[in-house]
């Protein structure tokens, strides 16, 4: 039997210690979200693969209250996923320079942003076009 | 010397990052919210749009990436996640992630081919 009982730190709610852990995890866990909206989208291009009963199916539960509770929290994380991969964009992405001066994080932090409304409100006039 | 698949998982993760960044919110909007609850033209996404849709090379292409990305991006974070959270079963947990995520990859691209078009 052993008489040693090293000490090991709990990893217990080590996130909730400062802030930056904190917005770390808030920003890692979006890609649950991410995951389970993807697999929603799957599950209907198998049930169109399946047919028009099966398609509609999917259809009709994607009108019920629980899922657009399920897609109002999905859409909430989607946007934060936006904000937060951009905001760290600066630190993921190779250091760029233009004309012989770095590019300031502020800079590819708002491109960034600007790109995703204007790719975000694109594709809804694409859709919205197309569609009525 | 081993050759890592890093390179290959985290350019997955990043283009499913940036297309979920790009494009992510929109489309729940549109899928989850706009089109079932008729903000927009509820026929948007019947089963002849959205056959015609997937029949298109142009539409079966986007909604393979948009599935098989945003999956690699997921797994790719939720295998560091669990690792976060003590769980250090790496070749398990890579395993499930990246499975899940493959498995989702090949279902979805055998599907959309299958649709023909």
């Amino acid at each position: 039997m052993s008489i040693r009982q090293p000490y090991v730190r709990s990893m217990d709610g080590w996130w909730k210690r400062n802030a930056y852990y904190i917005r770390y995890m808030a920003r890692e866990i979006t890609a649950v979200f991410v995951a389970a909206y993807a697999l929603v989208l799957l599950d209907g291009v198998v049930r169109l693969g399946q047919g028009e009963a099966a398609f509609n199916g999917w259809l009709q539960a994607l009108k019920t209250p629980l899922s657009l509770a399920f897609h109002l929290v999905v859409l909430a994380t989607f946007v934060y996923h936006t904000w937060s991969w951009f905001s760290i964009m600066p630190i993921t992405m190779p250091i760029m320079f233009v004309g012989g001066k770095r590019v300031q994080p502020g800079t590819i932090t708002g491109t960034g942003l600007v790109a995703a409304v204007i790719t975000c409100v694109a594709v809804f006039f694409v859709v919205e076009g197309i569609s009525s | 010397m081993k050759r890592s698949n890093e390179p290959i998982v985290w350019s997955l993760f990043g283009a499913g990052g940036m297309l979920a960044a790009l494009i992510g919110p929109v489309l729940v909007f549109i899928t989850g919210i706009a089109v079932p609850f008729a903000l927009m033209n509820p026929d948007t996404m019947s089963y002849t749009h959205m056959l015609a849709f997937s029949r298109h090379w142009a539409g079966k292409s986007f909604a393979f990436a948009v599935i098989a990305l945003f999956m690699w991006h997921a797994a790719h974070r939720i295998a560091i996640l669990l690792h976060d959270f003590g769980v250090h079963a790496v070749a398990l947990v890579k395993f499930g992630c990246y499975g899940l995520a493959f498995l989702a990859t090949v279902i979805a691209g055998y599907t959309l081919l299958t649709l023909g078009g």
